[in-house]
This record gives C-alpha cells, sequence and structure tokens, in this order.
C-alpha cells in the first residue's frame, strides 16, 4: 500500500495541467513514474472514488479529482459513503486517526441524527 | 506601524461554487458580513493584508511540509481549483516582496518559519479575497499553518507564530492588517461533508473571544478530530491571530452552519 503516491499523484494532477493532460491521453502510463500497487491503479484510472477515499486519500485532494472527472458534489459525496459501505472504514491516513464507521455511526458519536448534517 | 486589524473568517470553497445551493437568508447575511469586514480594513488604513490560511495541498506537500511558511513575491496567482467550480475568476493578487521578506526575517527571530517565492492561492486564500478585496488593489502576503497533513505543529507553536507575527508587524512602518482565515468544527469534502458542531463552534469562540491562552490551548489533536473533524485543525490560524491581538478581546460578527457551504460561517475580529 502507498498511500503516500496516490497522493502525490492527485496532487500533482490537481497543480500541473501537463499531468492532466498525460492522463486524459493515457489514464496508465500517466501513472508509470509512481510507486502503487494494482488495486490503486484500478481506483485511479476507472477512476473509484469510493475505493480512493477507503484507502485514505484526503478529500482536499480527492475532491478536485472528482472535479476533474465532471462529479457532482452531492455524487462525489455519495460515492465516498458507497466507498465506506463496500470496502470498509478508511484504511490509513487522517481519517484513520480513530476509526470511522459511516456517517450514521458518526453523526450518533456526536449526538447529532442524521437529518441535522 | 502597530498592527492596525486583526480578524477571521471562513474560507470553505461552498461559500462561492455553492452559493447557489444555500439558504438565500443565511448566504446574504454572511455576505454581508463580509463586506463589513472588508469596510473595516479599509478604515483602518492597512496597506498590506496578510492572511493566515490552512491551504490544501495546493503548494505544499508531505514530501517537504512545513508547520509554517510566508509568501515572498510581488505577484500571487490564483485560484488553483477550476475557476467554474469554485465561482471565482482566475486572477493575479499583488503581492510586497520587500515586505515580506522583512517581516519573516523579523519572525525568524523567534519561529522557524519556510518562506515561498512562488505560491498559487487555493480557496483558503481566494475566497477570503473575493470579499476583503475584490479589486485586488490592496497587496497580500500569504501566511500557511499546515493543518492538514499530520503531524502538526503544537497549539503552543501557533500561539508562537501568531505573537511572532505580531512583532513584525509592530516593527515595520507600513499599516498591515491580520486575517486569519479557517472552519471551526467541519468535515470538508468527506462523507460527513455539511456536519457542524454549533456548540463545539460556540464554545471555541467564546474562548476566542475572551482570549483566554490557557483554554485556546487547552485541546489536542485527537478531540479535536472527533468532535470538531479534521477540519477543526484549522483552529491554528484563529489561535495564531489570538495571540497577534495581544490581550485584546474579540466580537463574533457573524456565525452561523451553513450546511450547503460545509462549516459554521463566522466572521469575528479583535478591538486592538
Amino acid at each position: 500500500m502507498s498511500l503516500y503516491y496516490v497522493q502525490k499523484f492527485l496532487f500533482e494532477l490537481n497543480r500541473d495541467p501537463r499531468v492532466q493532460e498525460a492522463y486524459r491521453s493515457d489514464r496508465t502510463a500517466s501513472l508509470a513514474d509512481y510507486e502503487l500497487t494494482t488495486e490503486e491503479v484500478e481506483a485511479l484510472t476507472q477512476p473509484d472514488i469510493g475505493l480512493l477515499y477507503h484507502l485514505g486519500v484526503n478529500g482536499q485532494i480527492l475532491m478536485h479529482f472528482a472535479a476533474f472527472h465532471q462529479i457532482e458534489w452531492q455524487d462525489y459525496l455519495q460515492r465516498m459513503r458507497d466507498g465506506i459501505a463496500t470496502y470498509g472504514p478508511v484504511r490509513e491516513g487522517v481519517y484513520a486517526t480513530t476509526g470511522y464507521e459511516g456517517t450514521e455511526a458518526h453523526a450518533a458519536s456526536l449526538g447529532q441524527s442524521e437529518g441535522e448534517r | 506601524m502597530p498592527l492596525v486589524y486583526a480578524g477571521v473568517c471562513s474560507h470553505a470553497p461552498g461559500i462561492t461554487g455553492r452559493k447557489d445551493r444555500a439558504d438565500p437568508e443565511a448566504r446574504d447575511a454572511l455576505y454581508c458580513a463580509f463586506d463589513q469586514m472588508r469596510e473595516d480594513i479599509v478604515a483602518s488604513g492597512a496597506e498590506a493584508l496578510v492572511v493566515i490560511a490552512a491551504e490544501h495541498f495546493a503548494n505544499f506537500f508531505m514530501n517537504n511540509m512545513p508547520s509554517f511558511a510566508v509568501g515572498m513575491a510581488d505577484f500571487y496567482d490564483g485560484p488553483i481549483e477550476d475557476a467554474g467550480w469554485l465561482g471565482i475568476e482566475t486572477f493575479r493578487a499583488p503581492g510586497n516582496r520587500d515586505l515580506s521578506r522583512r517581516l519573516i526575517t523579523e519572525v525568524m527571530q523567534t519561529v522557524d518559519v519556510a518562506y515561498a517565492e512562488e505560491w498559487k492561492f487555493d480557496h483558503g486564500i481566494a475566497v477570503p479575497l473575493h470579499f476583503l478585496t475584490p479589486e485586488f488593489d490592496l497587496p497580500v502576503i500569504p501566511v500557511n499553518v499546515n493543518c492538514q497533513g499530520p503531524p502538526l505543529a503544537p497549539l503552543p507553536r501557533a500561539w508562537a507564530f501568531g505573537e511572532a507575527l505580531r512583532r513584525a508587524a509592530d516593527s515595520v512602518p507600513e499599516k498591515v492588517a491580520l486575517v486569519g482565515t479557517g472552519g471551526i468544527s467541519h468535515w470538508p469534502a468527506t462523507p460527513d461533508s455539511g456536519k457542524i458542531n454549533e456548540p463545539w463552534d460556540r464554545d471555541f469562540l467564546d474562548r476566542w473571544c475572551a482570549n483566554d491562552k490557557d483554554r485556546l490551548l487547552d485541546y489536542d489533536d485527537l478531540t479535536v478530530y472527533a468532535d470538531a473533524g479534521q477540519g477543526g485543525f484549522e483552529i491554528r490560524t484563529f489561535i495564531a491571530i489570538s495571540a497577534a491581538a495581544n490581550g485584546a478581546k474579540g466580537t463574533v460578527h457573524f456565525y452561523t452552519p451553513i450546511p450547503i457551504f460545509a462549516v459554521g460561517c463566522t466572521i469575528a475580529s479583535y478591538k486592538l
């Protein structure tokens, strides 16, 4: 697992038009210089927003990747929720700090209902 | 000249990017509060606007992450986000390289700060500037506190950084305004986006207005994360402003949770 390099690629994609062009023309080839697992390459090339969130990608990086793919805001949020439901809690990174069991459990931990969000 | 202005505001990208989806009454009230903040800064006679932000991987990444950084350029471009997504057109903000250099030199007397001669503004600075200097006619000096990629500087270090910025601002002949930007509790860009812990926010703002150092520093990252989300780490920018205010008391001019903006929108300032 190489969360650092997944995020490094997205960081560079988000800010460099040349990386964006390379990704547009050949997604897999554009990842060749990064130390990534097969799972990570698939998540980045599909793209699988839910899997990327599950892997631990910071939302401040991921939201721009979603926008790059023209994924609408609410759809972006739902894909992350679906990713947690499908793959389980976030594996690594800042969101794995105290564990995460989904929006409902989280709301309950704060004494809130889902409707308050 | 002594510091002429010290305040804080929210910087969430939804404030401009998703403005059409917000409750119009709350949104317009927020915009009015931003307008008043701009008028207060203008009235202060500020000749430079120092913005303490918590940027989001626009310039700094985990390959070389400074805890504290200050821009030192004559101009800064933004926004790094898609202009349509953020609702802010591409801009070039004026800087003041010479002033930056003098401020950085003074800050370095007590805080090891990184400097950057290139800096692309993300929403953390672009959204405040959109309201506070919409014509980009006031030199801006960007400052960053790492609030995104742990390990993060402990809160007492953010306080010390704020003290150093105040000392630096007071040491130059220019009139300097200082604005911290960030969220209080929020879970931006995550499945919990839109969640806001209002009681936690109000308690924090009570501490901020009282400028109660002991209570402002009485947080740890694990409990902040649990109660206020990863966005809560951005209290470092608010705390730096408290330190820079040097004991002054503050007023919250606006606080309203606006879920589609993903934060309890805040405008506050200290009476220097």
